[in-house]
């Protein structure tokens, strides 16, 4: 897999949200996703840096560009370093909140995107890598 | 206007809002009280809430409309949100969040419609 293009950004405010989500959606808009795509990896990107600013205590996100076999995508990684995830099973199967919330970004990103992995160990941090392709025979 | 910087407006009996812009947690705040204290000085008994421009629907903001409606009902004025765009209604979907119960119109015309309808119900 080729990086054509790398963005970090740090996840230090509420802030953080809105400028993770605006490079996600240029990216993607540049790799040739419809608006169904671009609609579905933005509000991932947006559900994990509002997860690492509000539960991690903050971190650092990067966007990607990625070409793989011919075809474009959007790769993001988020890290954080703050309590972890006591049961990731309990998160991703949704419904499950520690703030009193919805509890169904962890669980709902994983099915807007084609890639998913999650490493979360209680006391280090969170890191999360999501993946999503442009359609074959997308414009890129 | 109000802190929030999004504009409600009235017309007859009806609050109209078109949300824009990025809703941080102050943001939402501000708006929620801005439009509560507005049906109290207006007497509205309906909201429409045009959520047109927003091209991303997260969890968060979800959780924002939802509970502001719920606001309005507790001072009987009911809720129709408007607008919403194709992908944003697939996402939504497609993440298991169904708005739970969040009463939906096309556009701001029928949005008034189904107010009409709702208030003789
Ligand atoms: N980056 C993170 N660090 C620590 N805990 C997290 C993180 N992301 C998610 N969690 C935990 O997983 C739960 C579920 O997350 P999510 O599905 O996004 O729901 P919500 O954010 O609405 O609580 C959170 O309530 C929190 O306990
Ligand atoms: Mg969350």
């Amino acid at each position: 897999m080729g990086v054509l293009a790398s963005y970090s950004i740090e996840i230090a405010s509420e802030d953080g949200v809105v400028r993770v989500r605006n490079q996600v959606r240029e990216v993607a808009l540049r790799a040739g996703f419809d608006a169904f795509a671009v609609a579905a990896i933005s509000t991932a990107a947006s559900e994990l840096t509002r997860n690492a600013w509000v539960h991690g205590g903050g971190g650092a996100a990067r966007v990607e560009e990625v070409e793989e076999a011919g075809r474009r995508g959007v790769r993001v990684d988020f890290r954080d370093a703050g309590p972890g995830i006591q049961d990731v099973e309990r998160a991703l199967r949704g419904g499950f909140s520690t703030r009193r919330s919805l509890g169904l970004g962890l669980s709902g990103t994983r099915r807007l995107v084609d890639e998913f992995s999650i490493d979360s160990t209680v006391g280090v941090g969170t890191h999360i890598v999501i993946a999503k392709w442009a359609r074959l025979g997308a414009r890129a | 206007m109000s802190a929030s910087g999004i504009p409600v407006i009235r017309i007859r009996n009806t609050l109209l809002s078109a949300i824009q812009g990025d809703l941080s947690d102050q943001v939402a705040e501000a708006f929620q009280q801005h439009l509560l204290t507005r049906i109290e000085a207006t007497g509205a008994s309906g909201v429409l809430l045009d959520i047109s421009a927003l091209e991303i629907v997260d969890t968060y903001v979800a959780r924002v409309l939802v509970d502001t409606a719920k606001m309005a009902r507790l001072m009987g004025a009911r809720t129709v949100l408007v607008g919403m765009r194709p992908e944003v209604a697939a996402t939504l979907i497609n993440m298991g969040n169904g708005l739970d119960g969040l009463e939906t119109a096309l556009n701001v015309d029928d949005g008034l419609d189904h107010l009409g309808t709702l208030r003789s119900g």
